[in-house]
């Protein structure tokens, strides 16, 4: 029976909301992502603003039922412009007692629970660890705390799925979509942009007509099942968000990878080469560069990481817009080849999407713990420009920038992204493809020394870069290698005087650097107390941090490095505007140091290492402890100067 | 317009202006003449070859070739040459390394650059012996070989580059020898020929920490009786009188004595082709058998990897049409937020 969806808006009413949070929680095999994503989508079509947080284990299949085989994905929406998926959840979808047990602390208080109550049963609270005897749905500590709402789902979706002929095992594969129509009833959404994926995916990709038939069933059953059930007494809506005028889309930060190199190569006219070896958090971008073969981009799978950069490398040399993507561990492995990058002088771009480490560490995890080791991580002296995207949609624009810098530097570019801007989505206000400048690139086929060879290692004076021949120009073969070559030449030297020439003019060819880089923005006050100073994935937190901190009436700025080798020419300047410099970061002070170290002031860091993104309560309390620590020590010192 | 016509190249014009650094004696120069004097004969321009190396002493072959070339890190050759020739397959990619280099510390990458069948030609300097640093054992030194840094004996079992880069699916195995210029000009020919991955190892003197290691086969009074030199279609003789040749005795090949009943036709006839066979070939050692020299397996069958790549590329664009980056960016779900 169809209900009348007229009289049930007349029982519950409406209450508005600024912004939710909710995550939805299940076991790996749940399809937790797709219904997290599908929520997602409806909500930016909507028009509000978003950010997501999918967060998976690194187990494909992790045994049913246990904590560590819980996927979660939480996204944020809002009638406001937000930068962070939430700290607190308002509402938590747990389709099993483990994803239960593992998020509900992140719960606020208060806030809204939904459980799938059939698979609350004693054989699921054994395999999650939960005290023989003990259901946590009749915790009354818990109920108390939390609105806990038990909702028998895997039964009803049967029910409603009990005439359709079809096997048990592929009807319960429909709880998820059910659980999503409850939650698009409760916050007011359109269920269309679901059952129009549904159709086109199970239909038409999959070619499984019936597939996607069961799936909108139970999730236009989950819907009415919120409207007529009364289980509810308010439904809640977030109206859509003033972003700026525009087409927008929804985009990951690896998606935004993608099309940012793409774009580039196609800004400068040249192929893209992309070579890598499978690795969490990077794959999706080697997936993502196969499908696009008619851009002109080649896609080359490696024996392993080393072979990867190497590869890269190869195709630098014989012109085409180089690119390798991996994480941590891979960066490593590609130390030797990068530093032979530095010495060829060729342009070449290193994705580092970094995660928790080190070894193997936790991979589906995020963490900035890599910056050193761009900085540094390569024999010898062999300085690399360095770029950070700070958003998944800024991943794009870095993207332009560091092909941009590769060309004119003529040496290796490492991109820092992380695996939460790698997995986490916000709407993208899709750029004007006019807007962007061309990368101007130039291989010249006419000799620079008409009395004898051809001289590879004949600098631009302006920028210091070496002209990029290619093989296959008559007339201008030359070899390249990683002996220390003689300047203008490229003939191998051991001469001691142009080693120390050539290691100084390499390194200041990438200082150089800074002559096209933008200057760094300060967002609130140009000056004052506090300036919290930011690399990297951590935007979103400390952005909304020093918003909340001047709200409250604090002198508190923010700042974001998008560059960090060079730094933007204006740093040293901004940072002497402020009384304290903040710098938070998900490692033990890696930018710190080098601040520390350039600008010989004093910085506080704040530091966390747990695999996640601030917190932007904790974010906020903890700069005002250092506000009020700092105030106390300077009274200090005042007294103690007193006669 | 271009000048479509080849120019007449000399070895002279492959010869670059730098001093050679080898020690005087070593088996490289030879190697070096030979393939300078090759190249004139094929129809590659000069701008198109790319000379690329590992690191070692037979790593620093691209400085003396007057080519494109890269001198690039220990063992990972075969990996820049993938890239080169994936990104223009119209160059023509001649790698040149020794047996640390491509064996051991790149046994990896050489071993991944056969089995895709990259159109590369991969010249092997095999002098068993670590040279550049000063004599320590190699992945081809003999078992119980004392150096530096064995100096008991090495407790490692070789490895046979043949019998590997058949195993590895390589398309295209020969052999010759540093000091038979001719013989290495002949068989460099027909590497550069195949088309794919072509592997040629050349047994080179280092007569500094390993001098005479290969005089069994490369000295005048011993070669006849200690190598057999393999033609395609003809039967397997040596000798000095030749009087010598092999047979298959059931899943074995053996040495049989001409006369006595046996003849020619009894004999074992070379087929390049046939993999079973050049894996037997490639595992005749001294002094039991002679070691086959010349080409040991060369197949048609696989395409090249850079060609199959470069195909994907070309029906991608057939079948979709060139790439219109707007329609890619505004892909899938949009939406647009208007003034008020």
């Amino acid at each position: 029976m169809t209900p009348d969806t007229s009289t049930a808006h007349g029982r519950i009413g409406t209450k508005s909301l600024g912004a939710v949070a909710i995550r939805f929680c299940g076991d790996s095999g749940d399809g937790m992502q797709l219904t997290g994503g599908q929520f997602t989508n409806a909500s930016a079509l909507f028009g509000n603003d978003i950010a997501t947080f999918p967060d998976f284990p690194a187990e494909i299949r992790a045994p049913k039922g246990s904590t560590y085989g819980v996927s979660g994905f939480q996204v944020q929406f809002a009638s406001t412009e937000i930068y962070t998926p939430g700290d607190a959840v308002n509402a938590l979808v747990a389709m099993n007692p483990a994803g239960f047990k593992t998020n509900i602390s992140d719960v606020e208080p208060g806030g809204i629970v939904i459980v799938n109550e059939d698979e609350f049963d004693k054989v699921n609270f054994r395999k999650c660890g939960y005290e023989d005897g003990y259901n946590p749905l009749e915790d009354d500590e818990l109920n108390r705390r939390y609105q806990i709402f038990k909702v028998p789902m895997s039964r009803l979706t049967r029910e409603s799925l009990a005439d359709m002929g079809i096997g048990a095992k592929d009807i319960d594969r429909c709880r998820n979509m059910y659980a999503l129509g409850i939650v698009y009833w409760l916050y007011d959404r359109r269920i269309e942009t679901t059952v129009d994926f549904l159709n086109e995916y199970f239909g038409k990709q999959k070619n499984k007509p019936q597939i996607a038939e069961i799936n909108v069933r139970a999730l236009k059953a989950g819907y009415y099942f919120g409207e007529t059930a009364e289980l509810f007494p308010v439904r809640y809506h977030v109206a859509p968000a003033k972003l700026k005028t525009g087409k927008y889309r929804k985009i990951s930060g690896n998606e935004a990878t993608v099309l940012g190199f793409v774009t580039a190569a196609a800004k400068a006219g040249k192929k893209l080469f992309y070579a890598s070896y499978p690795i969490t958090p990077a794959s999706e971008i080697i997936h993502g560069l196969a499908r696009l073969k008619h851009y002109g981009v080649m896609t080359f799978q490696a024996e392993d990481e080393i072979g990867a950069v190497c590869a890269a490398i190869g195709a630098a040399f014989a012109g085409d817009f180089a690119l390798c993507g991996t994480s941590g561990p891979g960066l490593a492995l590609k130390a030797e080849g990068i530093g032979l990058a530095v010495m060829f002088e060729l342009p070449l771009v290193v994705i580092d999407v970094q995660r928790a480490g080190p070894a193997t560490g936790m991979p589906t995890k995020t963490e900035q713990a890599d910056l050193l080791q761009a900085m540094f991580g390569r024999p010898s002296e062999s300085p690399c420009v360095i770029v950070a995207p700070r958003s998944p949609s800024d991943c794009f624009d870095m993207a332009v920038e560091a092909f941009r810098l590769a060309v004119h530097c003529m040496c290796p570019v490492l991109f820092l992204s992380d695996g939460y801007l790698a997995n986490g989505a916000e709407p993208w206000l899709l750029p004007d493809l006019d807007a962007i400048q061309p990368i101007e690139v130039n291989h010249p086929t006419e000799t620079n020394n008409p009395e004898g060879p051809y001289l590879p290692y004949k600098r631009d004076p302006e920028t210091l870069a070496r002209p990029w021949v290619v093989p296959g120009t008559s007339g201008l073969e030359h070899r390249i290698g990683g002996l220390e070559k003689q300047d203008v030449t490229g003939n191998i030297s051991y001469d001691p005087d142009n080693h120390e020439h050539m290691v100084r003019t390499r390194a200041a060819k990438v200082l150089k650097a800074a002559q096209i880089i933008p200057p760094l923005e300060v967002r609130g006050p140009d000056s004052g107390d506090v300036l919290l100073l930011g690399w990297g994935g951590t935007y979103g937190a400390i952005t909304t941090a020093g918003d909340e901190l001047r709200r409250r009436g604090h002198s508190v700025s923010t700042a974001h490095l998008r560059y960090l080798n060079p730094f933007p020419s204006n740093l040293g300047d901004v940072l002497s505007r402020f009384e304290t410099i903040i710098i938070p970061e998900l490692n033990l002070g890696q930018l710190r140091m080098l601040i520390r170290d350039r600008f010989l002031i004093d910085v506080i860091g704040i530091n966390e290492v747990r695999g996640k993104m601030f917190q932007v309560e904790a974010l906020v309390k903890k700069t005002l402890e250092i506000m009020t620590n700092r105030s106390a020590s300077v009274c200090d010192r005042r007294l103690n100067s007193m006669p | 317009m271009p000048d479509t016509q080849l120019p007449t190249y000399t070895a002279k014009d492959f010869t670059t202006d730098q001093d050679v650094r080898w020690c005087p004696g070593c088996g490289d120069y030879a190697i070096l003449t030979a393939v300078r004097k090759t190249l004139p004969k094929l129809t590659t321009r000069k701008e198109d070859y790319v000379f690329v190396s590992g690191i070692g002493c037979a790593a620093r072959f691209p400085y003396y070739m007057e080519t494109y070339g890269m001198h690039s890190i220990h063992g990972r050759a075969p990996a820049f040459a993938t890239g080169i020739k994936l990104a223009n397959p119209e160059l023509d990619v001649w790698l040149v390394s020794g047996d640390g280099d491509l064996l051991s510390i790149g046994g990896n990458h050489t071993m991944h650059v056969m089995r895709r069948n990259v159109d590369i030609n991969i010249i092997l300097l095999n002098n068993q012996i670590y040279g550049l640093t000063k004599g320590q054992y190699s992945p081809t030194s003999e078992f119980g070989k004392k150096t530096k840094s064995t100096p008991v004996g090495s407790p490692d079992y070789p490895v046979n580059p043949l019998s590997w880069a058949i195993g590895g699916g390589c398309t295209f195995v020969a052999r010759s020898i540093d000091i038979d210029v001719k013989h290495l000009e002949e068989v460099m020919l027909r590497a550069a020929a195949h088309r794919g991955t072509s592997f040629v190892e050349v047994y080179q003197d280092c007569n500094i920490y390993n001098h005479q290691v290969w005089f069994y086969a490369s000295q005048k009074k011993t070669k006849p009786d200690s190598t057999i030199l393999l033609k395609h279609e003809t039967p397997m003789i040596f000798g000095a009188e030749r009087n010598k040749g092999l047979q298959m005795n059931g899943t074995r090949l053996e040495v049989v004595q001409l006369g006595n009943g046996v003849t020619e036709d009894d004999l074992l006839v070379h087929d390049e082709t046939d993999r079973g066979l050049a894996f037997l070939l490639s595992q005749l050692a001294h002094p039991e058998f002679p070691e086959p020299l010349g080409v040991i397996y060369a197949s048609t069958e696989h395409d090249t990897y850079d060609r199959v790549v470069h195909e994907q590329v070309r029906q991608a664009i057939e079948s979709h049409g060139e790439g219109d980056l707007h329609a890619l960016l505004h892909e899938g779900d949009t939406w647009v937020v208007e003034d008020e």
